[in-house]
């Protein structure tokens, strides 16, 4: 496997910068790499003297490892930057911090940020190519890439599959990115969650169908994903209460059946069991949620090992 | 000095002619056909150029006091006189607040001493502007002011505006209102619309703004106060303010040259110059504002100049300020994509830049007659302008039409007769 010259030094802001066939061909690498984690040794010396920084100003340990241990079984060096213990809490700029960080010789910076657009900031500063790990409500791409890469190792193809997303549509980064790239590959998604949490002129922008009734929404679904309801919405006034919520959305024995039988279940985490999903469910069967986490490395490996130049 | 400015095309009584105008002792003293005078101290020849009243902008911000690494007023004064203007009013929410009468009377000295343009100075609604307690609006006014407003912030108690407006009305003062429901608007950033989706920004609805107009204009109608109504942004806003003329209610509206040109569209790309209160909407709403202002329902243009040092805009869009500038930029767009373009006469555009203005505020008129100051300013519309931040004269540059080249081009601007801008 070789990385080729449409992805050496190119950013990863969100999917639609990429097209179909890219998106693939990064699905294939990550193939590739899931095999390597699968080793006793999981370590390829590819990236031998590279350096990634993972730039992480929004808290986040589970990304900010997936990234970290992408890079290390490349054999890049890894250097962390976490805003909670760093200049930035102290006022300095992100400008500032990123020229500071520059100056040490970074090569790709993976960064989470809560403003959006923060990532091309980044690259504006840097110079280097950036992978979004996740910026704001607007976009997951590593999320969404393992999403899909779960979907197609699993059913074998993507095209004209059904997949259900239910929940926070309105504060979720994992849903836009997701619908950009699913619906690239010719998949089919459906939305659903209540008004107050349903972003305005969904099916213009993404082609997607917007529902508000759960068993309505779950019909024929070959897929079906839930989200974190976050429980600071109450207070913003967009929902009464978690437990009301659950009565209408959750993810249970019960409600699953309006969906295809041995349809996939899936969740980005972390979970809130018994609010958005039951346990009976998030353990059952046919539950991807843990293999998604196994494959975000494999595909995070994969970015770093094109974006970087790597060679097998 | 005298200045005699031949063969230019004048805008005068709203129409074009070729004639010569004499500047002397800060007045025009003359205009005619053709004027031949030995002893003139310059002869501008001004053939196939245009000769406009000096552009009048009701809507300013100098940032001084307080915020002079921003702008201030020597340096806005002179970013006006680059753009075409003579006659500023300043918005009071400097820092501290222009809420009291030494602190109008620092502006208007300032301006005196420094300043490029003339400037009238606007008064803050409500001490601070903080939305609690009437200012001393009738001091303020016998030291100067123009108007009260508390621009950039909203006065969100409706008995207060209600008294406010009341209070300003017996000492013959209008209101600017900065219209935005901060409920509706909460944490928005642009437009709350297609953008703000698919960007994962928090939205500002229309609603915040339209709210708020529909509320001013029923306490306006109740004490017949005079509400001008400032940066419109959408069609539903324009719809209440023409139904509200309809009945007579004394309101009138301005539009800056953004959201003349610009929708939501602008801000995809992340640029914090996209950013700025009202946001950019739609293009539905952008058309509403150009066909409002050629009928006269907005009554004229303004240009919410807001200067931001570079270093606030470069930040991550959320955490940048609201606001661009618009003193150089506003004739120069206005004239390519609107003028040029056909959507907009040229003699509505140079109205509503100066005898409209003028007329909401009761200010000094500007226009090319006899007797009145010399302030004029002549524009080459066949040349061009390119905005680089060596070529902007204001201390800040955040502008969306940044390193853009249009059509027409500031040759000289007038002050009473003064010099105040000349191009290379």
């Amino acid at each position: 496997m070789e990385s080729t010259p449409q992805f050496v030094g190119r950013s990863l802001y969100d999917l639609d910068d990429y097209s179909s066939d890219e998106i693939m061909y990064i699905l294939e690498a990550a193939k590739g790499m899931k095999e390597i984690n699968l080793r006793e040794y999981k370590k390829i010396p590819t990236l031998r003297g590279k350096t990634v920084c993972t730039l992480f100003v929004e808290d986040s340990t589970r990304t900010r490892m997936s990234f970290e241990l992408a890079a290390s079984r490349l054999s890049a060096d890894v250097v962390s930057f976490q805003a909670t213990v760093s200049s930035l809490k102290k006022g300095e700029s992100l400008q500032d911090t990123v020229n500071t960080l520059n100056a040490m010789g970074i090569d790709l910076y993976c960064i989470r940020h809560s403003s959006p657009g923060s990532p091309q900031l980044v690259h504006k500063y840097s110079g280097k190519p950036v992978i979004n790990g996740g910026d704001g409500r607007h976009a997951h791409p590593t999320q969404a890439l393992l999403d899909i890469f779960s979907i197609w190792e699993r059913l074998g193809n993507l095209k004209g599959l059904k997949i259900t997303i239910v929940g926070d549509i309105l504060n979720s980064r994992v849903v836009r990115s997701d619908l950009i790239g699913m619906t690239k590959l010719g998949m089919e998604v459906t939305v659903c969650g209540p008004r107050t949490l349903m972003p305005a002129n969904m099916e213009q922008i993404y082609g997607c169908k917007v529902e508000y009734d759960l068993a309505e929404a779950l019909k024929d679904a070959d897929i079906v994903m839930g989200l974190r309801m976050q429980l600071e919405r109450m207070t913003e006034g967009l929902f009464p209460s978690l437990e009301e919520y659950s009565r209408h959305y959750v993810l249970s024995k019960e409600t699953i059946k309006y969906a295809k039988k041995d349809a996939l279940i899936m969740h980005p985490g972390p979970m809130n069991r018994g609010i958005e999903i039951l346990p009976e469910i998030a353990d059952s069967a046919q539950s991807i949620i843990v293999e998604q986490v196994a494959n975000g490395v494999a595909v995070r490996m994969a970015l770093m090992f094109l974006i970087l130049g790597g060679k097998l | 000095m005298t200045t005699l400015i031949k063969n230019g095309i004048a805008y005068i009584n709203n129409r074009f002619s070729r004639k010569d105008i004499l500047l002397k002792n800060g007045k025009i003293q003359r205009i005619a056909q053709t004027i031949n005078l030995d002893k003139v101290d310059q002869i501008i020849d001004t053939s196939g150029k245009y000769v406009f009243p000096g552009f009048v902008d009701i809507h300013t911000h100098l940032r001084d006091p307080g915020q002079t690494y921003k702008e201030d007023i020597a340096s806005g004064t002179r970013a006006a006189a680059h753009g075409g203007f003579t006659t500023l009013c300043a918005m009071p929410n400097t820092e501290p607040v222009v809420d009291n009468i030494a602190s109008v009377d620092y502006v208007q000295r300032r301006a005196k001493d420094l300043g490029s343009a003339r400037v009238f100075v606007i008064g803050a609604i409500t001490k601070k502007s903080e939305g609690l307690e009437i200012s001393e609006m009738a001091t303020m006014k016998s030291g100067g002011i123009v108007a009260v407003s508390d621009d950039g912030n909203c006065v969100q108690n409706a008995k207060l505006m209600l008294n406010c407006m009341r209070y300003a009305t017996n000492f013959g003062l209008p209101l600017i209102i900065h219209a935005e429901d901060y409920n509706l608007s909460g944490k928005g950033q642009i437009n709350g619309g297609k953008v703000a989706t698919k960007l994962g920004l928090t939205g500002i609805s229309p609603l915040a703004e339209e709210v708020i107009v529909a509320r001013d204009i029923m306490l306006a109608e109740n004490c017949g106060a005079q509400l001008h109504i400032a940066h419109i942004s959408t069609a539903r806003s324009i719809e209440l303010i023409r139904e509200a003329k309809e009945r007579g209610v004394k309101v009138t509206c301005e539009v800056t040259p953004h959201h003349l040109l610009l929708t939501e569209e602008a801000c995809l790309n992340f640029d914090t110059n996209t950013k700025m209160k009202p946001p950019l909407r739609t293009e539905k709403d952008r058309q509403a504002c150009v066909k409002a202002l050629k009928e006269g329902i907005i009554d004229c243009i303004a240009t919410d100049h807001a200067p931001h040092a570079d270093f606030e805009k470069a930040r991550e869009f959320d955490q940048a300020p609201f606001g661009i500038i618009g003193l150089e930029i506003a004739f120069p767009v206005l004239y390519h994509y609107l003028v040029k373009q056909g959507y907009l006469s040229l003699e509505r555009l140079v109205e509503a830049l100066t005898s409209a203005p003028v007329k909401i505020l009761n200010l000094p008129e500007s226009a090319l007659k006899t007797g009145n100051p010399a302030d004029l300013t002549i524009i080459d519309l066949g040349a061009e302008t390119i905005f680089t931040p060596e070529s902007i004269l204001s201390k800040s540059k955040n502008t969306p039409w940044l390193n853009q080249k249009v059509s027409s081009k500031v040759l000289y601007t007038f002050l009473e007769g003064r010099q105040t801008w000349k191009a290379e």
